[in-house]
């Protein structure tokens, strides 16, 4: 479904990627963990269009996502749930959904698609009005989410979810991505909390500084020595 | 009523109206800043521009008074997108002093265009409107409409804010700029969207102001630092910190005015801003952030 090829990318002069090459298959779950500066966070942004990559090549179902405009690529159907959440903190709940189902493909099915992430999310029904900016960071989470399901999207991109939330928040959001997984959506996502996203994913790559520098079942992974030494740093 | 009273009522509903006229040119310079983060420094000359508009298709050539306004409101809607492309687009990601220059350019610019094009002579519609008087309040008919077309403006903006899919990005670019792309809102057309959307705004102010003022190449002076001051004492880029702010300048000027001489209600007006830039340095609705 989705495939890159010796991406490349950075910011400015600082190359934050190196000949990253990875695959997604559909419906499936892919992990990607590492070190904190491992380029996670720059892996998904190149992907979402966020930032552009100098090399290398971004394929979405047969689309080429390097030449596609960044706003265009979510209508190629991925929907990037940013770091940090990132919602719009002045506007309501409802109105942060709206701006997730923004492109004109999505805006037909808002009734819809906001009932299914209703269903999804109780709470963001009971919260429908108040502000994003005023909910505690589970909701918030919740409802960024959510946002990035308004668009239908085919492949969800999720930035370190868990950051900043409390362990039984973090125990029920990875319940609930087991249920939107059981939707059929696929799902490629980035994490520091590594026990926690093996449990959820089916397969995993490893990041350090900017290489891919293991992948594998998760089961494999879980138990691994190159994982135990990433994070020890030896 | 004693005599007083009618004074201080009228002074009142004067304030009333000149604060919707304040607001609406607040809020469309507060708009701009929202979106694009940018301060159109001339946005006064905006409305100048607009008023000689006015002025030559209804005062010279006689063109039915709300053709003309709707010919002005579109026009000075384009000159917004013009400005934007020109001088704003280019600058994007340039120091924000570099921006402020430029717009501050562009104010010197259209001043000494217009002074070559339209000579500095004051000219008006040579329109006479009435003055109504209601239970021995006498009230300037002229206000009453410019204060109606205001609020009808602000409304319409804030129907389209708070009902569309554009007015909604609209909205979500001023508080998160960046991600804007993962919602699939190409930023450049809200950018071009929002200043034509102020551009129009200034052409409304200018029908309004034109009732009441004299146009002469440097009448932008009149209106311009009051209302980058209440842009400033509500919060930039707060487009409800801006409309109270409006109406307290408004009052501040109208009620100074009636107890002392009409310039002394712009001296309390302005001492009272700098006393809020120490008190509330945000503005009158601070954001938590």
């Amino acid at each position: 479904m989705l495939e890159l090829k010796s991406v490349r990318a950075g910011y400015g002069g600082f190359q934050a990627l190196f000949d990253v090459s990875l695959e997604v298959g559909h419906g499936e779950a892919v992990g990607v963990i590492g070190p904190n500066g491992a380029g996670k966070t720059t892996l998904m942004r190149v992907i979402s269009g966020l930032i552009r990559p100098t090399s290398g090549s971004i394929v979405m179902e047969g689309v080429d996502l390097v030449a596609t405009p960044s706003h265009r690529i979510v209508e190629v159907g991925i929907a990037h749930v940013p770091e940090g959440r990132r919602l719009f903190p002045r506007m309501s709940v409802e109105d942060n959904l709206r701006m997730g189902g923004f492109v004109p493909a999505a805006r037909p099915k808002f009734r819809q698609r906001l009932e299914l992430v209703y269903e999804l999310f109780p709470r963001l029904r009971e919260r429908c009005r108040q502000l994003a900016g005023s909910m505690s960071g589970g909701e918030q989470q919740m409802c960024a989410i959510g946002r990035a399901l308004m668009s239908e999207p085919k492949l969800l991109l999720l930035d370190e979810p868990s950051a900043g939330l409390a362990p039984v928040i973090v125990e029920q959001l990875f319940e609930l991505l087991k249920r939107i997984r059981a939707g059929g959506l696929t799902v490629l996502i980035v994490e520091q909390n590594v026990q926690q996203v093996l449990r959820v994913v089916d397969r995993a790559y490893l990041l350090k500084a900017g290489r891919i520098r293991a992948a594998g079942p998760a089961a494999g992974l879980l138990g691994s020595a190159t994982i135990r030494e990433a994070y020890l740093g030896a | 009523m004693g005599i007083v009273d009618i004074f201080l009522l009228e002074a009142l509903i004067n304030g009333v109206l000149l604060g919707g006229v304040l607001a609406l040119l607040s809020l469309g310079l507060n708009l701009i800043f929202g979106v694009i983060d940018v301060v159109w420094i001339c946005y006064a000359e905006l409305i100048m521009l607009g008023m000689y508009g006015m002025y030559f298709l209804s005062g010279v050539y006689q063109a039915p008074i709300v053709l003309s306004a709707a010919v002005c409101i579109i026009g000075v809607g384009l000159l917004g997108v013009l400005l934007h492309l020109l001088v704003i687009a280019p600058l994007l990601g340039s120091p924000p002093i570099n921006q402020l220059l430029a717009t501050g350019g562009v104010l010197f610019f259209l001043q000494s265009a217009a002074t070559v094009l339209f000579g500095v002579e004051f000219k008006n519609l040579g329109l006479r409107l009435p003055v109504l008087k209601v239970s021995g309040v006498f009230i300037s008919y002229a206000r009453l409409l410019a204060f109606g077309a205001a609020v009808i403006g602000m409304v319409l903006v804030y129907l389209f804010l708070t009902r569309t899919y554009t007015g909604a990005a609209i909205r979500a670019i001023a508080q998160d700029r960046q991600i804007m792309t993962l919602m699939g809102v190409d930023s450049r057309r809200i950018y071009l969207i929002t200043s034509a959307i102020g551009g129009a705004l200034a052409g409304l102010a200018a029908c309004l102001l034109v009732l009441q003022y004299d146009v002469h190449p440097f009448v932008g002076l009149s209106f311009g630092p009051i209302t980058f001051l209440i842009c400033v004492l509500g919060g930039l880029g707060n487009f409800v910190g801006g409309f109270i702010a409006a109406f307290v300048f408004a009052e501040i000027i109208s009620l100074g005015g009636l107890y002392f001489d009409l310039e002394w209600g712009y001296v309390f007006a302005f001492a009272f801003f700098i006393v809020m830039m120490f008190v509330r340095p945000q503005g009158l609705l601070a954001r938590r952030s």
